[in-house]
């Protein structure tokens, strides 16, 4: 009886691995996109995809982590398209070999987000710059990403147009998560700190506690997102055909149509300008 | 004189009554010494065992007695001296004839049935024969209503029971028995002796531990009292109890304190 | 704010309400899990007993390194096999990464010492009670191995427990190789990861709750299984 149990039990431990093992279907159509958690957690993608799968067949299957990181995975080799926001670092990885080419997609923007009591007195401000100047000399906390991200790198950047040197307050009212930008956004709301983060992962965030939007509109906080085929002569894997319909869909009039009906709330998260920056 | 006639005679009864032989015997043991950190626990100049009635060790706590059990069966290796069954040294074949039961009976956390299944697997017996001779061996242990139960849950004396029938289940050519009935009641332990005779009977050489002098009496042939590792006497059972040459048998049978 | 009875009733209702998302998703948790565990058996446990019967030099030292591999962090053993895994990678060729198939490996590499030490452990203490019976039989003692194991066989269901413990609950290793891609490699955990990063505690904590139930339901299962083997002397 017991053995019988016993036996039962093991039985069905192997059936499962038959399953799982069975469960990966060669037969799928699909592609990997190594992409942002900005363009995932927003919920964009979920709304994309399934257009696009519905008129073309092909599954895309996206694996979202900081720009930095999704940059390294696709230099394994590991994705077929790259969708990600970081400009420079895209244009470096093009130049040197490991995608084919880059179209501008789509922007949004940054914010900075704070507390209801604005400890730096930002509020309302739309000079980036003078904002970051003022958390700085109020020594008011500031949450970062710290993770070679997009948005970190972005970030980066303005502080540096606005001289201060963070390195040095690094740990103390400078502080580094080192993670995505909803556990970033987390913690510093815990925190009470200023956040930097891009508008569509704010609207669709849903800890905010008493946090509002404290600095918006400056044109230094621009985000543009860019996608690239990664170079099929690097990794015989990639599936050229299949990224190559799906970026052309993107950055096609469907495509952009898409990105702009995408709303939370009402509010429109992404702006398509394809035909734009593209040559 | 009247004691060397007593031993040619029992040489003599227990010849014909083992008439056959045994393939293994006799078992010789020369300069056999086990030490730990310098400290002989066993040391035995010479042992010879001869075909015949049941082998009793005898001795006070601690004199070695289950150390010696354990390694003319070879569970243990001796620092120094030889074991020789038959004239050859301990080897697959001869380690395949033997059998031990141990004090505390070890049983598999299987079945009562599943227990003497295993010993006649290990041994290399196939299923078609194991399968007739595990119920011989049910039967007569007077197991069989509690073939199918968990072995662990049976009684003490069942216990043993099982343990010494899973040992016969296999027709050892000798079977080593270190205090097989220390902790038993008298009935589990005549069921016991009864099942030890029975073995011996059929030309099964048995060495076997004991405490217990009524039980020495009841199944020896000949008797081997140690006292600290040193071998006292080696004498014909009847002559043991009766006269025994070594002042420390002499003190153990008296009830007497042996230190 | 987040409270946590709220929270409780928001996992009863999800359940309830037979959301086939969410069911993918605990489904692909136990499959991808119990494979793992299942796997990691066929190699821990006897691995584990031999390691507990052999001896040989440098046991001590073995042994020491199998315990301490209990402790390896799900991100490294993650990193590893991502690197393992990677286009770039040895075994790029299998084309596994991003699949349920390299979450499978991950925690293979993860339980695997766990189930090998606690199966060490089980099988010392019972060869310390059967070695000598099982010499006397002329067993040695690598073939006692599948005796061994047999016989400890509900003891070790402690060992499969914890290892399916770590498998379920872990996120770090399977976040990495499997890419929490929906409806491909979104598990129990990688789901609650992503919920915490949208901000949406509540639905996150709700699935907390619903993995720990299935943990419970694990836990208890095997639990009645070791208790009628505790009444047959078995365990």
């Amino acid at each position: 009886m017991l053995r019988h149990r016993l036996m039962g039990l093991m039985l069905a431990l192997v059936a499962f691995t038959g399953l799982t093992a069975s469960g990966a279907n060669a037969e799928d159509r699909f592609i990997i996109v190594q992409s942002t958690t900005s363009t995932q957690n927003s919920g964009l993608l979920d709304y994309l995809l399934p257009i696009f799968k519905e008129k073309t067949g092909i599954e895309v299957r996206v694996v979202a982590v900081g720009t930095g990181q999704a940059i390294k995975n696709a230099q394994n080799g590991d994705g077929d398209v790259l969708l990600v926001h970081a400009k420079p670092a895209e244009e470096k990885f093009v130049a040197e070999g490991w995608g084919v080419e880059r179209f501008d997609v789509m922007y949004n923007d940054f914010v900075i987000v704070g507390p209801a009591n604005d400890p730096a007195g930002v509020a309302g401000s739309n000079d980036v710059v003078a904002a970051l100047t003022k958390i700085a000399e109020t020594k008011s906390p500031f949450a970062s990403r710290g993770d070679d991200s997009g948005t970190h790198k972005a970030e980066k950047r303005l502080w540096k147009a606005a001289g201060i040197d963070i390195a040095s307050a690094s740990g103390d009212w400078y502080r580094e998560t080192g993670s995505g930008m909803g556990a970033t956004l987390n913690a510093g709301v815990g925190m009470g700190a200023y956040i930097m983060t891009d508008r569509a992962t704010w609207i669709s965030f849903g800890n905010k506690g008493d946090y509002k939007v404290a600095v918006e509109g400056d044109d230094k906080m621009f985000n543009q997102y860019g996608v690239i085929l990664v170079n099929p002569e690097k990794f015989p894997n990639v599936k050229a055909e299949d990224g190559k319909t799906f970026i052309g869909w993107l950055i096609g009039d469907e495509g952009q149509k898409a990105i702009a009906d995408f709303k939370i709330d009402g509010q429109q998260l992404f702006f398509p300008n394809a035909s734009a920056g593209n040559s | 004189m009247n004691q060397m006639i007593a031993e040619a005679d029992f040489v003599n009864a227990t010849a014909d009554k083992h008439a056959q032989g045994n393939p293994m015997l006799p078992l010789a043991a020369s300069g056999l010494r086990f030490a730990i950190n310098g400290r002989a626990l066993v040391d035995v100049e010479a042992l010879d065992i001869q075909p015949g009635m049941p082998t009793v060790i005898m001795g006070p706590n601690g004199a070695g007695k289950s150390l010696l059990l354990r390694l003319l069966h070879g569970l243990i290796v001796p620092s120094s001296g030889s074991i020789t069954w038959a004239g050859k040294p301990a080897g697959k074949n001869i380690q395949h004839n033997q059998a031990m039961v141990f004090q505390r009976p070890v049983l598999l956390r299987r079945s009562v049935a599943a227990n003497i299944d295993y010993a006649l697997k290990v041994h290399g017996i196939t299923r078609s024969e194991r399968q007739p001779r595990v119920e011989t061996w049910l039967e007569k242990a007077d197991l069989k209503p509690l073939a199918r139960q968990p072995a662990r849950t049976l009684s003490g004396g069942e216990q043993q029971r099982l343990s010494l029938a899973r040992a016969l289940a296999v027709e050892p050519q000798i079977l080593f028995l270190d205090e097989p009935t220390a902790s038993l009641d008298p009935v589990s332990t005549q069921a016991i002796e009864t099942l030890i005779r029975d073995a011996s009977d059929r030309g099964t050489k048995i060495i076997m531990v004991t405490h217990d002098p009524g039980q020495a009496k009841r199944l020896a042939g000949e008797v081997i009292f140690i006292h600290r590792g040193e071998i006292s006497e080696k004498t014909p059972a009847k002559t043991f109890f009766k006269s025994p040459s070594s002042e420390q048998a002499r003190a153990f049978l008296s009830g007497g304190l042996l230190i | 704010m987040h409270n946590f009875a709220s929270s409780f009733i928001y996992a009863a209702q999800l359940l309830l309400s037979g959301d086939p998302e969410l069911w993918a998703i605990v489904l692909l948790s136990l499959k991808v899990s119990l494979s793992a565990v299942g796997i990691a058996a066929l190699i821990g446990m006897p691995l584990g007993a031999a390691l507990a019967v052999a001896r040989f030099p440098g046991r001590g030292a073995a042994v020491i390194l199998v315990n301490s591999l209990m402790g390896l962090p799900p991100v490294v053993v993650g990193l590893l096999v991502y690197l393992l895994l990677s286009n770039a990678g040895p075994l790029g060729v299998l084309q596994l990464l991003y699949t349920p198939g390299a979450m499978i490996f991950a925690q293979v590499v993860l339980v695997t010492p766990i189930i090998a030490a606690l199966t060490r452990q089980v099988i010392e203490d019972l060869d310390s009670e059967y070695s000598e019976q099982l010499r006397s039989f002329g067993v040695s003692r690598l073939k006692s191995v599948p005796t061994l194991l047999w016989d400890a066989r509900y003891s070790l269901l402690t060992a499969l427990l914890a290892g399916f413990g770590r498998a379920v609950a872990e996120v770090g290793a399977v976040i990495i190789v499997g890419g929490n891609i929906n409806h491909v490699t979104r598990v129990m955990t990688t789901t609650i990861a992503l919920e915490t990063s949208k901000g949406n505690l509540s639905l996150a904590l709700a699935l907390g709750f619903i993995l720990i139930g299935i943990a419970i339901a694990v836990n208890a299962a095997l639990g009645m299984l070791k208790s009628t083997a505790a009444r047959s002397a078995y365990a």
